[in-house]
């Protein structure tokens, strides 16, 4: 992101009432991912130290300071999709996709070798009359079962290596 | 009329509600999609894109338009087909492929009645009534259908009928007539009288009386007070207030206007979560009509009171549902909460005393001045009055949003109207409150859901969550997904939260692993019990519901982990 959009973002908040939260946010959309360099720019422009901004950054699940992959796969781990055997996606992604994660922090997210995809968990989209559902890059997938799996992930340029 | 127009008058607001029933009900077909973040997911965005190209190809006299969600989710996409001086029909599971075939049967006058779900003859908006035509006698009743049959839609009155993001189909079902009364003729205390009157109890989940709370803050000392609305609905398996916000969000706009008026407040925010970004594209939306018919900012309805509201995102912390957690998040901090008192409505948002709300609360307020507190209270019972929305969901056949008066049995919500557990298989539990809440067995069923009900079995309202859980629900592994949720959501500052989930979550696995002790279930008691009495905030105190209540109700199953012979 460059110094000038970080600027017109920076304009939209006039009232300090969730200004810097609404920044962030804005770059994390943006950018998805937040950099660290950005974070130093960011803390001169608002008057705000760093220390708070990463401090921020580092609680909000919201955030993520990693890169994410071509295609961001996240995986809605609320109630209804756990009880609708969300662990078994993230299980058949980790599968089809080469990765490995904990969730055990609430913070899974993991990027394939090759970059194309990075899987994460949310805890919960509000989607849950369809539960379980996944999200890829703000598209949201729901009623799934692992077999459709195999097929959302190559509308996203997904081959199945044999 | 222009975008210039300000409201000052009833003859202004008259005026925008002809304009605004000609939309609704227009002289020609009206197709109405149900858009919210639901019916968008199941295609139903294909399938407007795909009627747009049609209608705009044919040359066709008919009216295309998005309205809000009707809740009953599992028969998404749902479409409003209104045929003037015919009933509104609602056809269901409509995809792109029968787009031409909407079209043809509507151009005849007709709809294809094998895609319809009921047919509606007259609408109570609460607000105001809508008469449709007759006709289509094949097609069932809205009544019929057992779903809606045990529902009161007073929250929801709006949802699937009306353009959320066309302020003027609002004010055509009688929206901002409350606002305009309430600023023009009425005394603002009187007002706190009416809601106190009425018995409204905060919807977030606690049920603190309202009308008392803007009392409150009407009374505490300081200038330049906020109201807020907390719209940080973060309970897993709740999505009440998402579609309370994407489908009528100037219900909330409205709330919110009279409750600043009765406090005599001028600065209002919203604080939402970030994962609701079409929620937040409407409320700005919404805002921003407000603002240009002069309902909200300097000078509303030509009186001199001002007021406006801001929105605030979170993102992506359970812990800022908690009041004072919020307020950090809102300045901008992290959101860890701290010791109260002093209160909020002492001390909030930038230490100025603070109202905070929950979206459905707010969401009452128009109804409430509208009709008036007795008709209210008529609805519930004595303690708990008027409705509440609930999101059922989980392991039952109707998936959807339901709306029912308070102290409705769970019965009634999970068998009458969500048709038992899904696939036929035996309802086990449901579980209310989200994480904070707790699993109720089935033979506790005949509960009627309120505040002091939930409370007394040991979960809680929450914020409406209904998640059901079936014979293949093993509790214990509930109670292990809860917890691991808590621990990972707990903000860290007070130890019997921090450490003490841990070590719960520790011994959880432990029993899942099958490798526990009987003792390790008497640990797992104590350990719940010392963090509900020590913890600092809600969180920690609540995060042992799920764990407490399935011991208590279904410790067969804890015992069912541990092996004969370490017993």
């Amino acid at each position: 992101m460059d110094e000038k959009t970080l600027d017109e973002i920076i304009s939209q908040y006039a009232s300090p009432s969730g200004r810097t939260l609404g920044i962030l946010r804005d770059i994390q959309i943006q950018e998805r991912y937040i950099q660290k360099d950005l974070l130093k720019l960011l803390s001169v422009k608002i008057d705000v130290p760093v220390s708070q901004l990463y401090g921020l950054v580092t609680f909000y699940s919201f955030f993520t300071l990693q890169p994410v992959g071509e295609h961001l796969i996240t995986v809605c781990m609320g109630t209804p999709c756990h009880v609708k055997g969300a662990s078994v996606l993230l299980t058949t992604l980790e599968k089809l996709l080469d990765i490995k994660g904990r969730t055990e922090d609430g913070k899974y997210f993991v990027t394939t070798k090759d970059n194309k995809f990075t899987v994460g968990i949310a805890r919960c989209f509000g989607a849950c009359s369809m539960a379980p559902v996944m999200q890829i890059d703000g598209d949201l997938y729901g009623y799934l079962t692992p077999e459709k799996i195999p097929e959302i992930l190559a509308e996203y340029g997904w081959k199945h290596e044999d | 009329m222009g975008g210039s127009m300000r409201i000052k008058s009833r003859s202004d607001l008259e005026e925008v509600r002809t304009i605004g029933l000609s939309k609704i009900q227009p002289d020609r077909p009206r197709i109405a999609i149900g858009l919210s973040t639901c019916g968008i997911a199941v295609g139903g965005e294909n399938l407007f894109n795909r009627l747009y190209t049609l209608i705009k190809e044919g040359g066709y006299d008919i009216a295309l338009t998005k309205v809000g969600c009707i809740g009953y989710c599992k028969e998404e996409p749902i479409v409003a087909v209104t045929i003037p001086k015919k009933p509104l029909i609602l056809l269901h599971r409509v995809f792109p492929e029968n787009a031409e075939e909407v079209i043809n049967a509507v151009l005849k006058g007709e709809v294809p009645e094998s895609l319809a779900l009921c047919r509606i003859l007259e609408w109570d908006h609460i607000t105001g009534i809508l008469q449709y035509g007759e006709g289509f006698d094949t097609i069932p009743l809205y009544n019929d259908v057992p779903f809606f049959l045990h529902q009161t839609k007073v929250i929801l009155r709006d949802a699937g009928f009306i353009n959320p993001e066309d302020i003027d189909e609002y004010i055509a079902v009688g929206g901002y007539e409350a606002a305009y009364t309430t600023l023009t003729e009425r005394d603002p205390d009187a007002v706190i009288d009416e809601v106190k009157q009425s018995g409204l109890r905060g919807r977030g989940g606690a049920g603190f009386p309202a009308g008392l709370k803007w009392e409150i803050t009407k009374k505490a000392k300081g200038t330049d007070k906020y109201i807020v609305c907390n719209a940080d609905e973060g309970d897993p398996g709740a999505y009440m207030n998402r579609n309370e916000m994407e489908s009528d969000p100037h219900m909330l706009v409205e709330g919110m206007l009279i409750g600043a008026y009765a406090m005599g407040i001028s600065e209002g925010l919203i604080y939402i979560r970030a994962e609701y970004p079409l929620a937040i594209k409407r409320l700005r939306h919404a805002i921003d009509q407000a603002r240009e018919y002069g309902l909200l900012g300097d000078n509303i309805f030509g009186t001199s009171f001002c007021f406006d509201i801001q929105l605030a995102t979170g993102a992506g912390a359970f812990v800022c549902g908690e009041s004072t957690a919020l307020v950090a998040s809102i300045e901008g901090k992290t959101g860890r909460p701290h010791p109260r008192p002093p209160r909020l409505t002492d001390s909030g948002v930038w230490g100025r005393p603070t109202d905070l709300n929950n979206v459905e609360t707010w969401c009452n307020v128009p109804v409430i001045i509208a009709k008036g507190s007795k008709w209210y209270s008529g609805i519930g019972n004595s303690s708990n009055t008027g409705t509440k929305v609930f999101s059922l969901v989980g392991k039952v056949e109707n998936v959807g949003m339901v709306e029912v008066p308070l102290g409705t049995s769970l019965h009634r919500i999970i068998f009458d109207i969500g048709s038992g557990g899904a696939g036929g298989k035996a309802v086990k539990a449901v579980q209310t409150g989200g994480p904070s809440g707790g699993c109720i067995p089935v033979r506790l069923f005949d509960t009627g859901v309120d505040f002091e009900n939930l409370n007394r079995i040991g979960s809680m309202m929450g914020s409406g969550g209904l998640v059901v859980m079936d014979e293949d629900t093993n509790m214990v592994d509930i109670a292990r997904y809860f917890i691991n949720f808590a621990a990972s959501e707990s903000c860290g500052k007070c130890v019997p939260c921090r450490e003490g989930l841990k070590h719960i979550l520790l011994i959880l696995n432990k029993i899942i692993s099958g490798k526990a002790l009987a003792q390790d279930l008497i640990l797992l008691a104590s350990l719940s019990d010392t963090i509900q009495k020590t913890s600092l905030c809600g969180l920690g105190q609540t995060a042992v519901n799920p764990v407490q209540t399935t011991l208590k109700y279904f410790m067969n199953e804890y015992e069912a982990f541990i092996s004969q012979e370490k017993r």
